[in-house]
Formats: C-alpha cells, structure tokens, sequence
C-alpha cells in the first residue's frame, strides 16, 4: 500500500510519437515522417498540479492523449499508477480511464441530448457496480450545486452558456473521484473572466478531493496557478522550463 | 457478439434506454422507427388478411361441402362406401344431381316455359355441415331452414322460378313427376362455384328419383355420399376407403372446397406478398440508411463513452439494446397498423371471397416481430455496431480521426447482416407462398443491386467529365450555381453514387406503381375483353350443325364456331391400361377415371399455343406406327405424365381408338371459348357420334336471339356466362384495388428512403454551406446549387429507374402473370423529367434549414 502511495502516479520515459507525412503518403521515406512528439520523460506525484504549456503545433494536445491512454505511442513507456499503460488493450484502457482519469475538454463534449445533471451522471453510470442510480444522482446533485448549477440540473447544454457548459462538464469530470485529472484548454473557449471563474471551480475541487492536475493550456496565467509549469517546443521538452515557473507576460 | 454481465446490469439498459429516449426527442431515430413500422405493418396487412381467408376456407370448409368429407361417384356408390362410414360411426347423408329439362304448369294440361335445370335430390340429413336457406316467395326475405322439400314437392332457385315464369304454390313438371313449388331455395352451403354449375337450380327429395324416370343407365349423374364427424374418424374412414374406391369413385375433402376461391386467394396472395416483399426491402434500404446516420451522428457520444470508461462491448451493448427497444416499440405499431390496414383489404377484398372472415390468427403478429427484429438487426445493427471502433482520442482531436473510421466489417455485423439476409429470405418465401417465385425475386433484387451500383457509378463517373465539358465550353463563369451544384455532385463520388440509387430505387416503385403497373392490369384485364364470349350452347347435334350455322348467319352473328365434341374414357397409355390407382395426385386420378370431351380442328383455336411438337402438318413428327395424331393440353398432359410421342388409348363408344401425342398446347382457359384438352385432325373421329358446342358474345340488346334459337331448336342447352363473367371481373377490379391498397405501403417506403437519402448529406451540406454563407455565398446561389445538385440526381437516378422498372415490370409481366408485356416509352420521360423535378423538389424542401439555418447557429452546432 506504501510503495503505491509513494510511487509517482504517472511515470513517462521516452516517449514518442511519429506519423507517416499524409500529402506522401504514397512514399515511405524516412523524411515523410512527421514527428509530433520526441524522447519525453516526465514525472508526475500524486496531488501535484502540473501545466503544459507551448505554441500551438508543439504537441501538447497529443501528449495529453497519449499520457491519458487516448492514443498509443510510437516509442516510449507510461505508466499510470504503476500500470503499464502500454501493455493493456483498448478497453481495458478504457477500464482505467473509467476508474482514475477525469477530463476537462475546450470544447466541453457535453452530450448534446443528455441534461446537465445525467452528463454529470454519465461517467458514474458507466461503472454500474459501484454505484446506485441514486447515488449517481445525488452525486451528480451535490458537484452541480458544488459549481453553482443546481438550478440548471434539467438544462440540455444547447441551453447552457459555455461558462455554464465548462461548469457541467468539470462537475462531471470529478464526480467519479478521479486520481487524476486532465484538461486540455478549459478556458480556450471562455472569455476572461467566465474562464477564471470556470478556473477556480476546478482548482478548488482538485484541492478538495485531492487530485492529481495535469492542464495544457496557452493562458501562462493559469498556468502559473500549478505547482510545475513544463514547456513543450517541437515536440520536446524545453529543458530550462522544466521545473520553473513561466513569467508571467 | 459475446453477450457479458455488463449487457444485463441495471446501468447499460437505463443508458442505452435513456439514450433511446433523448434520440427520439430529438427527432434521430424518426426515419429508422418509421422504416420499421412500415415494413411491420405491411407484411403483416397481407398476413392478416390472407391468414383470415386461409381460415375461412378451412374452418368453412366443411360447410362448402356441405359435410366433412364426400364422396362423389358417376355411378351408384358401392355398399362398401357406406358400411365403412357406418363402422366408424360418422353421419351421412347422400344426394345426387343431374341435368333435365323441367316445365312449368301441370304437364300436358297447362304446359307453361321450360328449362334446363340442375337438379339436386337430397336425403335426409342433408346438409351435415351449413344450412340451406329458403325463402317463402321470390322478393321476401331468406332464413335458415332444417327442413328438406317433402316427396312431391319442389324448392326452385329464383333465377329459374323467373325463367319459367312461375311462383311458390305452383307446379312444375319433371320427367314423369308433377311437383308443388313449396320455397325458393336462395342458398345451399355446398353449391360449387365451377363454370357449369351456374345452370338455375332445383332441389328435391331423394325419394322422388325413382318416381320421375329421369335417372337411367347411361344417365350423367354425379352420386354423392356425405360424411361428417370427429375429425380423426374423418381421417380414419377416408384412409379406410381409399384402398376400396372404384373407377370413378372420388373423394373430396376440405381443402378440395372451392378451387376458384382458393385459386384467386393464391393469385391475390401472391400479387400483395409481392407488393409487400417490394415494400420490406425498401424499408431495409431505409432503414440501413437511417441506421448508418444515427451511427455517424453518435461518433462523438460514443468517443465521449469511450473516454470515461466504456469498453467496446458495453458500446454494442448499448447500441443493441436500442435497437432492440426500438424494434419492440415499432413492431408493435406495426402490427396495429396492419390489423387497421387489413380492414381495408377485407373491405375490397373479403366479401368478395368469403361473406364471414373469422378473427385472425397470431402467425402473422409473430411474423410482423421477425421483421421488425430482423429489420433492425439486419440493416440497422451493423452500421451502429461499427461505432464500437470510434478512438476515444476523438474528444481531443475530431478531424484527424475522422477519416480513421473505419467501416470495416466484424464478425458481428457479418453476422447481423446474416439475420438480414435469413429475414428477408424467410420473408420472400412466406409471402411468396412459393421458393421458386421467391428465389427469382431475391435472385433479381440483388442482381437489381449490383446493376444499380454498377450503373449509378457509371452515371456519376460519366456525369464528372460532362461537368469538365460543360463548364470548359458553356459556361461564362466559374462560380455559377451550376458549377457549385454539379461540383458538389462529383466531389463526393461515392456519396453521390449511394443517393442515384437510393432516389433510383425510390423512382422505380414510383414508376412501378404508376406507369407499369397500369400496363400489367390492363394486360391482365385483356384475358378478359369485353367481348368475350358469354353464352355457351350445348347439345347441338351432327344433323343440326348446317341449320344452327345457318341461324348464326341470319343474325349478322357467322364468325360463331361450332366445335365437334367426342366423349371417350382414357383406357391406355402406351398400351398400359390406366387406373386411378396409378396416380397419387386427385386431379390426376380424377382424370384418368372421368370422361373427355375430345374434339377436333384443323387450325388452332384463339388462345391456343404450340409448346412442343408440331401442330398438323407442320414439320416432321413421329407417329411411332399410329396413323392418327392427337395434340394435348399441356397442363393435363403434366398431370398425367404424358409426353410427345406417347400413344393414348381412348374408349369412344365402345370402341379402342389410338394415336400418338404430336404436339402439346398451352391453353388460355380464362377466355371463355370452348377449349378442349385433346384434339385430332379433321377426318380422324367423324365416324363416331358427336354433340356440338360454341360460344359467342351476345349483346344484351340482342337477347332476343336466344328465344329464337332455342324455339328453333328445342333440344339445344344455353348456358349464360354473364353472371360469372361479372363476378370474374369483379375479382380482378377488386384484385387490382387490393394490390394498389398494398402498393401505398410500397410508395410510403420508396418516399422514405428518399427522405433517407436527402438525410444522409444533410449534416454535410449544413456545415459546407454555413462556411459559404459565412464568406458571402448569397441564399439565392446556394438555392440554385442544390436545385441543379438534386435535379441531376434525380435525372440520373430517374433514368436508372425507369430501365429498372421496365426490366421488373417484364419479369412480372412474362414469369408471374404469363403475359406479355409492351414496354412503354412515357416511362423515360417521366422517369427523367419526373425525377429530375420531383427529387429537385423534394432535395430543396429536405434541405431548406441548410439555406435558412443561420450560419453561426450551424457552425457552432457542428
């Protein structure tokens, strides 16, 4: 239980990842292959709070995807919560993610026909052997009132405003107690101050309920809310950024 | 699909349930339920109908015999028959029928009108099963009755108590015998329906046989024994007292009740099963279309599912158990859909085959669920199930993993396109009512497929460098409607390609059911024109053939035709004598048993065809050592197993006569001329004593006529056709309705799948024209583009459409109906012009939120 406790909760090594160059794809040489990410090494602690951050094109997105087990690398190993990642298949990628992982997306990914509070719901439903419905519920119930929603808890997203939305989607990232929790631009859809609102909700849940946060964001504000900022240039790590603060502005 | 805990937990059903729900709010499952309940409620509106027919005719059966089973003789019936029924203790009942003359008033002292009259003589117990009913004069109304006439008097049928000018209370003279009219008789259960049987009808007690000298040896009589009992006993005596039958001893059961009903039920049967099969496959089409953009419009959800946790399986879980909710919902509505739509059929239909249709049996509700079920897990489940392969990484990046989407086929959806295949097989062959019939039918569908791919391809592929053609030498500026709306055509080629033959199928059955299928009634109507013939005279004899032509020449009327007819008994095949007992099938033995009309002719009769060999004196025949040749219809030729060259023996006035079978003829028998089964040349039977008959259309201005003939020659028997005629029409006018009624099922899914085509582009074309619109595309022009986008569509699929149409309805014409089939050159112009305006229409009203929708509420959307 110890060595669980102490051991980082997500260890990358040499991670890679490469895609043939598509406008030649007809060719295989070894100059049509585009590399989006290479040789990262990263270590994240359990209730640390960690931003990527970089310019677009830098690969910070495809990272988050092959760190949460969304997508396969070319090379490299990870391992989240002392598993493997790499050597489990699809679904039981999708088993783990159910179990460890929440997700804050830009773009919400709130299920259009589903109401605020059965897309808070969702993640809950979807590991039926722990949970009543009732208790998914009244989960579901207190998250939305914990982001300032009860009164929207029947509200199709169509009819939510996006700070509104990125509210929902939050409650139902956490409402599954993830160790971990990814976002991947939370406020990119946000105006200021909707975003910074947005913001706050997130980190105080993650300080509440002890999560893991690991942000990619271009806002070095919110960036520089987390304990570890990491810069991400050409699909590397810039090494000078690796365990600094970035200056604000 | 391997079915895990997971598919029964409480949360995959109240996700997949809740999902189901929010969808059907949303308006994304309306096409696919809408498929389901079409194809549902169709087959099951000709399943309870036919079903509620099929019923009928076996429940009543035994009422339209008049017992359960009987026995029917052209002779005294043997003791035998008798004393086996006796031993398995069933009730009986005999009754016998002939033709005489009969005459009104009270023999030589008043002598009034006579007729020919079909006389029944029934004993007591008559009818085991129904009731006759009679009525105490002719206008007043009928009731049952368990009484029989006593000896001496006489129940008459109106038609003949009209004919002989006479009413209840007066006598009619029969052979020696003077009867009291005592009821008109209105109905008897076991009146048969054939042709002859319409002569006017009379009933008498059987004890009075004897007394009018009518029945001799010699005279044409048919003997019946009636039975009726527990059906095994039934089963028992009749399996009892085959062994026992003699020649010209038959039995007729239950399902030998009623050919002509049983034959136009089949008829009708096999045209609505046709129209409904036609209608399934649409809705298949439909469905599959429907399903596949459900499947594209739920990528994102199932990414979403896959990102929290969702494995591949709980995916199809999910997806299954929609679809299996969805189907119970649809198969139901279906099927009172059906049962309402049925009524319409019994209302055209029913009454005219049966006056009382029992409730219908379950068959066709459990054969509605198959659809519903096979439907939707035939043509819905695999495009869904292909969902389970949706990466979850597409929540973080949706275009890159758009194209990494592949529909690849898994065992699953091979084995959910399986249970598509099997449905529809099952299906083609019920409704069919036969594997052959249904094999061609499925045969043709999917060669129908690959043609209609084959040629859509052609079609866009070919429309692509009409489009360089065009714009290079034609068009002023590259930015016109056309260019933006032809372009659009052949952008997406394989898209395109799925929308012509999607639009193409929907044309087809639009064409089917306008153009073509006039031409098939009105070709099958033609088997009846209104001149056909409608009296038959028979009896004329040699000495009068000259004097009776002569009659038909003094009457404008010397196109009439006088056929020699010879009766002989069939006694040998090849030298073999025949038996009933060599034949299994009853109208075979029937026919090896009865007499034959043989006749004979130097020309062939209209509605006569050669099938094989030669008709006489064309081409070179062997006549295996027989001078004499016959020529034989093909149909009693196939029951009795005769061939080409096969010498048939017959007994023709006590004496053998032989020839050989040098041709076989298909005979058009529903023309109501005076046909025959075998012939010989002229010269052959002259020497034998002959009767004549002929048939001919009479004018009801001409009436007259008749009394004039048959003042002129007493002895001559007319027979009238109009009643029958009017009731053969009447089937095929109701027939025709029927199949129309059934064909608005097929039009509402041929609607369908193009109201499914115009959807499947929708999500596609709202996102393309918002970025239009968002860079200063004007309404107008994006109007213009998708009117010349669907009006070519249309043009294209119409012109497949209308090949397709013409090929089917030449296949319908030439296999189903044996009929032939002209084809019609409207069918091109209204298949281009008619599709190219109608799903111009249609795609501009499907699509209008494409140009209407504001472009920032699209593109957020999206």
């Amino acid at each position: 239980m110890n060595d669980s406790v102490n051991q980082p909760i997500l260890l990358v090594e040499g991670l890679g990842k490469t895609v043939a160059n598509h406008a030649n794809h007809k060719q295989t040489l070894a100059e049509d292959v585009l590399i989006i990410l290479h040789d990262i090494d990263l270590c994240i602690q359990r209730g640390d709070s960690v931003a990527i951050v970089g310019p677009s094109g830098s690969g910070k997105s495809t990272l988050l995807g092959l760190i949460a087990g969304l997508d396969v690398p070319t090379c490299g190993t990870i391992h989240l919560d002392g598993k493997n990642i790499l050597q489990l298949n699809e679904d039981e990628r999708a088993a783990l993610r159910g179990e460890k992982i929440g997700f804050v997306f830009q773009s919400f990914q709130l299920l259009p026909s589903f109401t605020a509070l059965e897309n808070v719901m969702l993640p809950l439903e979807l590991q039926e052997n722990t949970t009543t419905y009732a208790q998914a519920r009244q989960q579901a119930a207190q998250l939305l009132a914990r982001v300032g929603l009860s009164e929207r808890e029947h509200h199709y997203p169509g009819q939510l405003s996006g700070g509104e939305q990125q509210r929902v989607a939050i409650a139902r990232a956490f409402v599954s107690k993830p160790s971990l929790l990814f976002a991947d631009e939370p406020t990119g859809n946000l105006d200021t101050h909707t975003g910074q609102q947005v913001i706050d909700f997130m980190f105080e849940l993650n300080r509440e309920q002890g999560t893991t946060l690991v942000l990619v964001t271009h806002d070095h504000v919110l960036a520089n809310r987390c304990a570890r900022v990491l810069e991400l240039q050409d699909g590397q790590f810039c090494s000078s950024a690796k365990t600094a603060k970035v200056e604000q502005g | 699909m391997a079915f895990s805990s997971e598919f029964f937990s409480p949360g995959t059903w109240r996700l997949s349930l809740r999902m189901l729900g929010r969808d059907w709010r949303a308006g994304e499952l309306r096409v696919l339920l809408i498929a389901v309940i079409i194809a549902v409620a169709c087959v099951t509106s000709v399943g309870f109908f036919t079903d509620r027919i099929q019923q009928a005719l076996n429940h009543q059966s035994g009422e339209l015999l008049g017992a359960d089973l009987r026995v029917v003789a052209d002779h005294p019936l043997s003791a035998q028959v008798r004393n086996i029924a006796a031993s398995y203790d069933l009730r009986s009942a005999e009754t016998r029928s002939f033709r005489s003359m009969v005459q009104a008033g009270d023999g030589e002292n008043a002598p009034g009108q006579s007729r020919l009259a079909e006389i029944k003589a029934v004993g007591p117990g008559y009818p085991l099963r129904g009731a006759l009913k009679i009525a105490p004069t002719r206008f007043a109304k009928d009731h049952v009755t368990q009484d029989l006439p006593k000896p001496g008097e006489v129940w008459v049928g109106p038609q003949l108590l009209q004919q002989l000018d006479s009413n209840v209370g007066d006598s009619l003279q029969l052979g020696y015998l003077s009867l009291r009219i005592t009821a008109v008789l209105t109905y008897e259960p076991d009146r048969s329906g054939d042709m002859f049987s319409i002569a006017p009808r009379l009933l008498i007690n059987l004890d009075d046989v004897p007394a009018s000298g009518l029945i001799q040896e010699g005279s044409h009589v048919h003997y019946r024994y009636l039975v009726a009992g527990e059906p095994g006993a039934i089963a028992d005596y009749r399996q009892a007292l085959t062994s026992h039958l003699q020649r010209g001893e038959n039995i007729e059961g239950a399902e030998d009740a009623r050919p002509e009903v049983r034959f136009a039920l089949q008829r009708a049967q096999q045209f609505l099963g046709l129209a409904a099969v036609v209608a399934v496959m649409l809705a298949c089409v439909a469905i599959a279309m429907a399903a596949r953009r459900y499947a594209q419009r739920h990528l994102d959800t199932c990414a979403m599912l896959r990102c929290f946790g969702a494995s591949q399986r709980r995916i199809n879980h999910i997806f299954l158990l929609q679809l299996v909710a969805l189907s119970l919902v649809a198969g139901p509505l279906g099927i009172v859909g059906g049962f309402l739509a049925q009524e319409g059929l019994v209302m055209l239909l029913g009454q005219l085959m049966i006056a009382e249709l029992p409730a219908p049996s379950w068959t066709p509700v459990w054969v509605g669920l198959l659809v519903a079920m096979g439907g939707v897990l035939g043509f819905a489940l695999p495009p869904v199930l292909q969902l389970r392969d949706v990466p979850a990484l597409r929540v973080l990046r949706r275009v890159a993993v758009q194209s990494a989407i592949t529909w690849r086929l898994q065992p699953a959806t091979i084995l959910a396109y399986f249970i598509g295949f099997i449905m529809l097989v099952l299906l083609v062959i019920y409704q069919a009512g036969d594997v052959v019939l249904g094999g061609i039918l499925l045969s043709g569908l999917l060669l129908a497929t690959v043609l209609l791919w084959a040629a859509a391809t052609l079609l866009t592929w070919g429309l692509k460098y009409f489009l360089q053609y065009f714009l290079k030498h034609f068009s002023q500026s590259k930015s016109s409607a056309w260019h933006l709306g032809l372009a659009n055509l052949t952008r997406n080629r394989r898209a395109s390609t799925l929308q012509v033959m999607a639009f193409g199928v929907g044309l087809m059955v639009l064409l089917l059911l306008t153009i073509v299928r006039g031409d098939l009634l009105q070709g099958w109507a033609k088997g009846m024109p209104e001149d056909a013939p409608n009296r038959f005279v028979i009896n004329i004899q040699t000495q009068q053939v000259a004097e009776v032509r002569n009659f038909f020449v003094q009457k404008d009327m010397a196109d009439v035709e006088l056929f020699p007819m010879v009766r002989g008994r069939l006694t040998a095949i090849n030298g073999v004598s025949v038996s009933e007992q060599r034949y299994e099938d009853t109208r075979a033995r029937g026919l090896a048993a009865r007499e034959f009309n043989l006749s004979w002719a130097d020309r062939l009769q209209v509605g006569n065809t050669i099938v094989q060999g030669n008709w006489w004196g064309d081409g070179s025949k062997t006549t295996n050592g027989f001078p004499y040749e016959f020529s034989v219809e093909e149909g009693i030729a196939k029951t009795l197993g005769l061939a080409l060259g096969d010498q048939l023996t017959y007994e023709i006035a006590g004496e053998s006569f032989t020839a050989t079978v040098t041709s076989l003829r298909s005979v058009h028998w529903d023309n109501f001329r005076a046909n025959f089964f075998v012939l010989t040349p002229p010269g052959v039977l002259e020497a034998y004593p002959a009767s004549y008959i002929t048939s001919f259309f009479l004018p009801a201005a001409k009436s007259g006529t008749l009394n004039e003939l048959v003042n002129a020659f007493p002895n001559l028997t007319v027979i009238d056709l109009t009643a029958i005629m009017d009731q053969v029409k009447l089937i095929i006018e109701r027939v025709s309705m029927a199949v129309e009624f059934v064909f608005l099922f097929t039009l509402a899914a041929g609607l369908l799948v193009m109201s499914a085509a115009i959807q499947s582009t929708l999500d596609v074309r709202l996102h393309e024209n918002a970025v239009l619109r968002a860079l200063g595309a004007r309404r107008r022009r994006l109007w213009q583009s998708l009117a010349v986008e669907f009006f070519s569509l249309g043009a294209l699929a119409g012109l497949l459409a209308a090949f397709f149409a013409s090929v089917l309805g030449f296949v319908i014409a030439d296999q189903v109906l044996e009929m032939d089939y002209l084809f019609n050159p409207w069918l091109w112009v209204l298949g281009l012009l008619g599709g190219g305006i109608g799903v111009g229409l249609a795609g501009i009203i499907g699509t209008r939120q494409v140009v209407n929708s504001p472009p920032l509420a699209v593109l957020r959307k999206l």
